[in-house]
């Protein structure tokens, strides 16, 4: 049901019955190793590329996420998923090896939520009765996208961000046991005219402001109506800056409730600058962490803000602006999970 | 050039870019020039006790030394890059190991390493010298116009 302009309300609240985290070398050593079911040592996953180590990261994921439930990967009606890399082929090299109907979608790294959404949407409307929803990027796959190759010494500002790799993948449907998916806010495009790539979470701020303010306000809600609220890469910086944005637009937030899957995968001594990012940020550290917060009734309501810096290694050479987006998911812990 | 591209922004993007700016963390500025100064120089100091060595064993002259001395030092650089040492000392250094050839060397090999899985001839060939290009194409062009300053003022200046 849609409620307000932009937020859907899933009366038939979609069950995550399940998750699958892979992780590679850097998160192993990171503050939650605990939240990733498989974990690399082993940059290249014994591929012969990082495109192809990133699309054995969201296979990996699938499986694992399908293994943990109780259905068969046959009973999967559709797979909904992208990443950062060109024409997000290593997710539609992951939806070959599937084998299921599949939905690419680019957000850069607000894919994880997109798809969620999109996930719970369909299910709500008895589209579907199992959807798998997930993303992967992989951190030398994307430097060598978006920015130098892997051994190049260049010194990045302490504003840059640390792209994870790994792949976050959920698995959704209309019953079961597990997490519940509630409600969902579609996010506007916001350009502020920030043009650094290297402060991606100065430009995504204003994005996860506008949706949080959006989503509450449709919701009619007040911020302390979730647990936490938790954005999806906005590291340090970015975090700063919307916490203040929001605060200025008297909404009832505090650091303790306002967290950062980019300040929660890795601990404070790795070198990541500001912080992670990455699509695999937000899907990680939720799927892998907060929901399992969530399983275990230390939660019991969480919105999820995925933001994602929508630009291209060419549109900032022509000296463009860096356009961002941000897409709300609500969570809560399910009634009689175990 | 930035501040025109400011002012044709929104008035709330011109706010928010205010506001955002004081909460950037600066780059370490000072500190980045020192250890630029010392790194840099350290490798110029290598650069010297091989220019001296091939000075002082192999028969070569000042003029003659710079060539090999070159080579090796990209030689070297090679290793470090390949081996994935490279990149910590760029990102300590900055400048420092940017600005000497070693740094021109890593560019190269950089994007060689990178690009090897597009294959030898697109892939290695077509995309090492995307980062050194630059240095190349603008290097000789301001050589070309350095000797036509000196060619002016040499043949027509009386110098």
């Amino acid at each position: 049901m849609l409620k307000g302009h932009r937020t859907w309300i899933f009366e038939q609240q979609p069950v995550i019955i399940s998750t699958g985290t892979v992780g590679g070398p850097f998160e192993a050593n990171g503050r939650i190793p605990e939240a990733f079911d498989i974990l690399h040592d082993d940059m290249w996953l014994k591929q012969s590329s990082f495109e192809k180590a990133q699309r054995t990261l969201m296979e990996e994921a699938c499986q694992v996420a399908v293994k943990n439930s109780l259905i068969q990967k046959e009973q999967v009606q559709f797979f909904i998923s992208g990443d950062l890399i060109n024409q997000i082929t290593p997710s539609n090299f992951a939806a070959k090896t599937l084998d299921v109907p599949y939905f690419g979608l680019f957000s850069a790294c607000a894919t994880s939520m997109e798809s969620l959404a999109l996930a719970a949407f369909i299910i709500n409307g008895n589209g579907a009765d199992y959807i798998l929803s997930g993303t992967a990027s992989h951190n030398a796959a994307t430097e060598k996208q978006f920015r130098y190759p892997t051994e190049y010494g260049g010194q990045k500002p302490p504003t840059a961000q640390w792209t994870v790799t790994g792949a976050g993948c959920a698995l959704v449907a209309k019953n079961g046991v597990g997490p519940k998916v509630t409600s969902a806010t579609i996010g506007k495009v916001v350009d502020m005219g920030v043009t650094d790539p290297f402060n991606m979470g100065a430009a995504m701020a204003p994005a996860a402001v506008d949706t949080i303010e959006a989503h509450l306000q449709e919701m009619d809600v007040d911020a302390s109506y979730y647990d936490l609220i938790i954005t999806g890469d906005l590291g340090q910086i970015g975090q700063e800056v919307s916490l203040d944005m929001l605060q200025k637009k008297n909404i009832n937030i505090t650091e303790e409730t306002y967290k950062d899957c980019g300040l929660t995968i890795y601990r404070e001594d790795q070198p990541v600058f500001s912080g992670a990012s990455g699509t695999a940020s937000s899907a990680v550290a939720t799927y892998g962490h907060y929901l399992q917060m969530l399983r275990e009734k230390q939660l019991t309501r969480i919105l999820v803000v995925a933001t994602g810096a929508l630009h291209s290694p060419l549109s900032v050479r022509q000296n463009d602006s860096i356009p961002c987006i941000a897409h709300a998911v609500s969570i809560e812990a399910g009634s009689d999970s175990s | 050039m930035a501040n025109k591209k400011k002012k044709n922004l929104p008035p709330a993007a011109q706010r928010y870019q205010e506001f955002q700016k004081h909460r950037e963390i600066k780059r370490p500025l000072l500190k980045n020039c020192v250890k630029a100064f010392f790194v840099g120089g350290f490798i110029c100091f290598i650069g010297q006790v091989i220019s001296t060595m091939y000075i002082y064993f192999f028969n070569f002259t000042e003029q003659t030394a710079g060539n090999p001395t070159v080579a090796t030092l990209i030689f070297i650089t090679m290793f470090l890059t390949g081996f994935g040492v490279y990149d910590h000392i760029g990102q300590f250094a900055g400048a420092g190991s940017t600005i000497p050839v070693t740094g021109f060397g890593n560019s190269v090999i950089s994007a060689a390493i990178e690009h090897r899985s597009e294959g030898l001839i697109l892939g290695v060939g077509g995309n090492m010298f995307k980062l050194a290009g630059p240095v190349i194409v603008y290097g000789v062009f301001s050589a070309f116009v350095i000797a036509l300053i000196k060619t002016i003022l040499t043949q027509w200046g009386g110098l």
